[in-house]
C-alpha cells in the first residue's frame, strides 16, 4: 500500500520546479557512508487486504475477555463501556487534530479538556487537575517530582501497599536524583499511621499511598494525611476513580496530590495501553503541576474561550528548569473519560461503584466459605480482595483457566509473602452466573 | 420560560459546557440492576470513610451528550479536515485501516496480566514491531514502552547513566544544540543531569569547535537531532560522533525527523547509540488533540541489558515471552508494557508498506518540502540554504507593516490551513512541513495562500492583525487566562441561584 499521492507526473513536475533531475540531489547532505545501500531489511508491503487478513490473524491468536470470564485487576479493570463513548470519541476531528496550540483552530478540543479537568476535580473533591499524564505509575512518580520541587526534601515515603509495579516505576524515577525511597510494609493490608508516624521526619518529601490499594483494601486516607501534615509533608494519593463513586473523596481526606489510574473511566483494557493518569491537586500546587493545562478566558469580542495556559511552566519556554519534561497529555483518552464521566453522571458513578462494591462482596463471601480458601486481609475492601489458598495457586489459576476463567492474578510475583495469595477484581460487568462459575472452579481445583 | 431572543441559542454558539447542561436525573447509561445480594456500604466500610453523596458529576442524557460532543469535534481542526504544515510535527495522513486494526476485539479486550499463552498475536505482533524498529534504525535492540518522546527521551538518557555506571562513572553533563527541542533539556534534569547547549553555526549545522570545547570525561551523552530542527540534515554527523565518542560519551538521536530519512540512512551506521521514535510522527499514528504517542528507544549492541523490564523476548520454540528476569535492567518506566494500542497502529503502518514504501514516504516528504520552499522563492526570507530535509523556515519579510509571524500564521486559519510551527528555532520564523500524504494540489494552494497572505500585509495589514475572523473564535487573551487561571468550571454561588442567576450567555460579536 502507499499513502502518498503524488503520481510520477507530480514528481516530475515539482522536481523541475525546484530545477533539478531526482530526487537523490535533495539528499545531498547525507554523507555518502552514513547512506544505506540496500533496501531495509523487513518483510514485503501488503495490499488492504492482505493486512486486514494478517492483522486478525494476529488478534485471533489472543484469547481475550470477551472470550475469558475476567476477574484480573491489579490496576487494569474489565468494567463496561458505553457505546457513547467509541461513537463520539471515535470521530476523526478528534482523533486526528494535533495539541490544541492554535487555541482559534482547536476550541473543540479545548474546552473537552477543560470539561475534563472540571470533572477530574469533582470526582476527587480537589481544586485544580491538569489535563492528564501518560498513566497511573508515572503520574505517581510525577506527583512525587513535584512535592520535591515544592519542598526540596530528599526522602519518599511509600505505602507497601502502592501497586508494585508503580513502586518500580517511582525507583527508577528517583534512581538519577538525590533521592531515597522508604517503603513501609503493610502486613495487616493497610498503611499503619503508626508505623508511618515514625518513618516520617522533616525530610519527608511526601507520603505516597494508594486507597483502595493494590490489595483492594481501602485505606483511612483522613488519617494518614493528618500523620503526614504533621511532618510538614503533602499527601500522594493513588485513587480508583469508580470507588469515587462511594468514598470519601481525597479532597475531603485532605490529601494534597490526587492521582490514578484513569484506565476505569471508558477505556479498553488494551493490553496495558494507551491508559490515562490523571492528577488533581490543592490550590496551592497549581503552578507546580506537570502537563498540559487548559484555562477559560475571552476572544476579542467577549466571547467565552479556552486556550492552554501557564505554559511558562512548560519544556519550550524553561527548558532545562522545566517543572517536568512531560510535554503532552493523554488527549484521546481525557476525552474517553470526559465522555464516560457526563454518560455514567452522578447517579450513574455512584451506582457502578455501588454495583462493584455488591458483587465483589458477594464473591468473596462464597470463596471464603470454600475449603482450603481465605481472605487473606480482614481490611475493608472495595471491588477486589486477596484470596489465600492452601492449594497451589498456579493450578488453582490453570484450571479455572481451562474453564474460560481468569480467576486472579497470582501474587507471587511481586510478593514473596503472599505466594500463596492470589489477586481477585469483580466489576459490574460480572454477572452473578459468573460469579457461581468461578467460586465452583475454584473448589474443583 | 424566557422570552429573551438573546437567550436562544445562535447555531454558532459555543456550545454550553456539560456542566451547565446538567439535567438532575438525566443518564446515558444503563446497567442491570444487581443480581446479587446488595451490600449496604456502611456494612462493610467504616462509615468515616464514606461519602455521604455521589460526587457531584453532570447529568445529561444520551442525545444531548452526542450532540454536544459532535459540536466540540466541529469547532477543530484536523488532520482529516485540514492541511496542516506542522514544523517538527509530522501531521501526517493518519491511515483509516490502522484504526481498524487497533479496534480489533482480539487486541482491544487483553487484560495486561494474562498469560504469556493468551496473548501470543500481540507479543508477536510487538516483537516484530521491535525488529522492524531495530532495522530502520540499525540499531541492536528496541523497548516499546516510553510512552511520548519525552518519555523516550529520558528512557534513552537512563539507559545511558546505566551504561556509565556499568563502567564505574557517574557523568553529569549532556551537550545539545541550542536548536534542541525544549523536552531535551527537561529530559536531562529530570535525570538529574546538566544540560550544556552548544552553539550553531550561520548555516545551521552543529559548531564543531564550540562542541570540542565542551565535551569532557563528564560529558555523558550529546542529544542531536538529525535532521535537525531547521530543516537540515548535518555532514558533519560523521564528525560530531567522533568526537562524543572520543570523550567516552555517547551519541543520542531525538528521532523527531526520522521522516525524512526512512531507508535512506540509519542513525546506527551514522555513529547513533541510542534513539528515540516518535511513532505519532514518522509512523502515522494520529495525535489525538495531544495524545497518546508512544516513543521507542532502540540502542546499539551492548546496551540491551540495560532496557526498561519486562522485554518482548522470542523463545526458541518460537513463542514469545515477557522477560521479567533483567538484573541489570533500568528497571520499569511505566505501568505495564507501552501504548499499545497505538503500537498496533504503527506496526500496520509498516506492514503495509514495506522497505521500498518506506524509503518512499522519505523521498516524497523531502521533495514536497522542498517543491514547496522552492514555490516559495521570493516572497519570504530563507534563513538557511537549501536542499532541505522534511521541513524549512521561512521568515516573512514583513515587520514594516507591523506584521509578525503570529498574524501570518492566524490568518491562515481563516483559509482553514493550520498554522506552521512559529517562532522557533529561530526567531520570526515559521517551521513548514508538509509531509507525503498531500496532494501537489494541496501543495500549490498552500503556496498560493502563503504568498496572497505575504501580499495582503503589504496592503491589507489589518487583515492580518484581526485574523482568524473565519474561525469560532478571534484571538483569545491569552495574557488573562494566565494572570488570573480559571482552570475549571465552579458552580454558582447557592445566592445567585437563588435569584435565578445562571452563567451569563455568551456574548454574540455584533459586527
Amino acid at each position: 500500500m502507499q499513502y502518498t499521492q503524488l503520481t510520477d507526473n507530480d514528481v516530475r513536475q515539482m522536481l523541475d520546479r525546484i530545477g533539478i533531475e531526482s530526487i537523490d540531489a535533495l539528499f545531498q547532505n547525507v554523507p555518502k557512508r552514513a547512506r544505506l545501500d540496500r533496501p531495509l531489511c523487513l518483510p514485503a508491503a501488503m495490499t488492504e487486504p492482505e493486512l486486514i487478513a494478517h492483522l486478525g490473524a494476529l488478534a485471533g491468536a489472543n484469547h481475550g475477555c470477551d472470550e475469558l470470564t475476567c476477574f484480573l485487576g491489579g490496576g487494569a479493570y474489565d468494567h463496561f463501556i458505553p457505546t457513547v463513548v467509541d461513537a463520539l470519541a471515535g470521530q476523526s476531528e478528534f482523533v486526528t487534530a494535533y495539541t490544541p496550540y492554535q487555541a482559534e483552530a482547536s476550541q473543540g478540543a479545548l474546552q473537552a479538556f477543560f470539561e475534563y479537568q472540571t470533572l477530574i476535580c469533582q470526582l476527587t473533591g480537589m481544586d485544580v487537575s491538569n489535563a492528564s499524564l501518560y498513566d497511573g505509575a508515572t503520574a505517581t512518580a510525577e506527583a512525587a517530582l513535584m512535592a520535591r520541587g515544592a519542598n526540596g526534601r530528599r526522602r519518599l515515603i511509600v505505602s507497601g501497599g502502592v501497586h508494585p509495579d508503580t513502586r518500580r516505576v517511582l525507583e527508577t524515577y528517583l534512581r538519577e536524583l538525590p533521592m531515597e525511597l522508604e517503603i513501609i510494609e503493610t502486613p495487616t493490608g493497610l498503611t499503619d499511621p503508626g508505623v508511618l508516624r515514625k518513618a516520617c521526619s522533616d525530610e519527608t518529601t511526601a507520603v505516597v499511598v494508594q486507597s483502595p490499594n493494590f490489595f483492594g483494601c481501602v485505606e483511612s486516607l483522613e488519617r494518614l494525611a493528618a500523620v503526614t501534615h504533621d511532618a510538614g509533608a503533602p499527601l500522594i494519593a493513588s485513587v480508583d476513580p469508580i470507588a469515587c463513586g462511594l468514598l470519601k473523596l481525597p479532597g475531603a481526606c485532605g490529601v494534597d496530590i490526587a492521582v490514578g489510574e484513569g484506565q476505569p473511566l471508558g477505556i479498553p483494557l488494551g493490553w496495558g495501553g494507551p491508559y490515562l493518569g490523571f492528577m488533581a491537586v490543592r490550590e496551592a500546587f497549581m503552578r507546580k503541576l506537570p502537563g498540559r493545562l487548559v484555562g477559560a478566558t475571552r476572544d476579542t469580542n467577549g466571547r467565552r474561550s479556552f486556550c492552554l495556559t501557564l505554559q511558562t511552566r512548560e519544556q519550550h519556554i524553561r527548558r532545562e528548569r522545566a517543572t517536568s519534561n512531560v510535554c503532552t497529555n493523554q488527549g484521546l483518552l481525557a476525552l474517553r473519560a470526559t465522555i464516560y464521566l457526563s454518560a455514567v453522571g452522578r447517579t450513574g458513578i455512584a451506582n457502578v461503584a455501588s454495583l462493584c462494591l455488591s458483587k465483589a462482596h458477594y464473591a468473596a463471601e462464597r470463596i471464603a466459605a470454600l475449603d482450603r480458601f481465605e481472605l487473606a486481609f480482614a481490611a475493608p475492601f472495595f471491588k477486589e480482595f486477596v484470596v489465600r489458598t492452601r492449594k497451589d495457586v498456579g493450578k488453582v489459576l490453570q484450571h479455572a483457566r481451562q474453564h474460560g476463567i481468569l480467576a486472579g492474578v497470582a501474587l507471587g510475583r511481586w510478593h514473596e509473602a503472599l505466594r500463596d495469595c492470589f489477586l481477585v477484581a469483580v466489576t459490574e460487568k460480572r454477572t452473578r452466573a459468573q460469579i457461581d462459575a468461578l467460586v465452583a472452579a475454584l473448589k474443583e481445583a | 420560560m424566557t422570552s429573551n431572543p438573546d437567550r436562544i441559542p445562535r447555531p454558532d454558539a459555543p456550545p454550553p459546557l456539560l456542566f451547565e447542561q446538567s439535567h438532575p436525573g438525566a443518564c446515558a447509561v444503563s446497567l442491570p440492576a444487581a443480581d446479587v445480594p446488595t451490600v449496604k456500604p456502611a456494612s462493610v466500610i467504616p462509615a468515616d470513610l464514606l461519602a455521604a453523596v455521589p460526587p457531584p458529576l453532570p447529568e445529561i442524557g444520551e442525545l444531548d451528550l452526542v450532540r454536544h460532543f459532535t459540536r466540540l469535534a466541529h469547532r477543530l481542526f484536523s488532520v482529516d479536515a485540514n492541511f496542516y504544515p506542522l514544523g517538527s510535527c509530522t501531521m501526517k495522513y493518519n491511515p483509516k485501516i490502522n484504526e481498524r486494526a487497533a479496534a480489533m476485539p482480539g487486541f482491544t479486550n487483553l487484560h495486561p496480566l494474562q498469560a504469556d499463552e493468551d496473548v501470543q498475536g500481540m507479543l508477536g505482533l510487538l516483537h516484530t514491531l521491535q525488529t522492524a524498529l531495530a532495522e530502520i534504525a540499525g540499531l541492536a535492540d528496541v523497548t516499546l514502552q516510553p510512552a511520548a518522546g519525552a518519555h523516550g527521551e529520558m528512557t534513552g538518557l537512563m539507559l545511558i547513566n546505566a551504561w556509565h555506571r556499568s563502567r564505574g562513572e557517574t557523568r553529569t553533563k549532556v551537550l545539545a544544540p541550542d536548536t534542541a527541542h525544549g523536552t531535551n533539556p527537561a529530559s536531562c534534569t529530570v535525570c538529574g543531569r546538566h544540560a550544556i547547549p552548544i552553539k550553531s553555526l550561520p548555516n545551521g549545522r552543529v559548531d564543531l569547535d564550540d562542541l570540542r570545547k565542551r565535551v569532557d570525561e563528564q560529558t555523558a551523552a550529546m542529544m542531536i537531532t538529525n535532521p535537525n530542527t531547521a530543516g537540515l540534515f548535518d555532514s558533519h554527523i560523521a564528525d560530531i560522533a567522533e568526537i562524543v565518542h572520543g570523550a567516552g560519551a555517547l551519541l543520542y538521536l531525538d528521532g523527531a525527523n526520522m521522516n525524512a530519512i526512512l531507508g535512506v540512512a540509519r542513525p546506527g551506521d551514522f555513529g547513533v547509540d541510542v534513539m528515540h521514535y516518535n511513532v505519532h510522527k514518522t509512523f502515522s499514528t494520529p495525535h489525538g488533540c495531544g495524545g497518546p504517542g508512544a516513543g521507542p528507544v532502540a540502542v546499539r549492541a551492548g546496551l540491551e541489558r540495560f532496557l526498561p523490564t519486562p522485554h518482548i523476548v522470542r523463545r526458541d520454540d518460537g513463542t514469545y515471552a515477557l522477560d521479567h528476569d533483567r538484573p541489570d535492567s533500568i528497571g520499569k518506566v511505566r505501568s505495564f508494557y507501552g501504548q499499545t494500542g497505538v503500537l498496533i497502529r504503527a506496526y500496520a503502518y509498516i506492514a503495509a508498506l514495506g522497505p521500498e514504501g518506506l524509503r518512499d514516504v522519505s523521498e516524497k516528504a523531502v521533495l514536497a518540502a522542498n517543491y514547496v520552499a522552492a514555490r516559495l522563492k521570493g516572497h519570504f526570507a530563507f534563513p538557511f540554504e537549501g536542499p532541505y530535509a522534511h521541513e524549512f523556515l521561512i521568515v516573512p519579510q514583513l515587520t514594516q507593516h507591523g506584521v509578525t509571524e503570529l498574524d501570518v500564521a492566524k490568518r491562515l486559519i481563516d483559509f482553514g490551513i493550520h498554522p506552521p510551527t512559529m517562532s522557533w528555532p529561530v526567531a520570526h520564523c515559521l517551521m513548514i512541513e508538509p509531509t507525503e500524504t498531500e496532494s501537489l494540489a494541496t501543495l500549490d494552494a498552500f503556496a498560493n495562500t502563503l504568498i496572497h497572505i505575504a501580499n495582503e500585509a503589504a496592503t491589507q495589514p489589518d487583515r492580518l492583525h484581526s485574523a482568524p475572523q473565519h474561525a469560532p473564535v478571534t484571538r483569545l487573551d491569552e495574557v488573562g487566562a494566565a494572570r488570573k487561571p480559571e482552570l475549571r468550571w465552579r458552580a454558582a454561588e447557592p445566592q445567585d441561584k437563588s435569584a435565578g442567576q445562571q452563567e451569563p450567555p455568551p456574548r454574540i460579536h455584533k459586527a
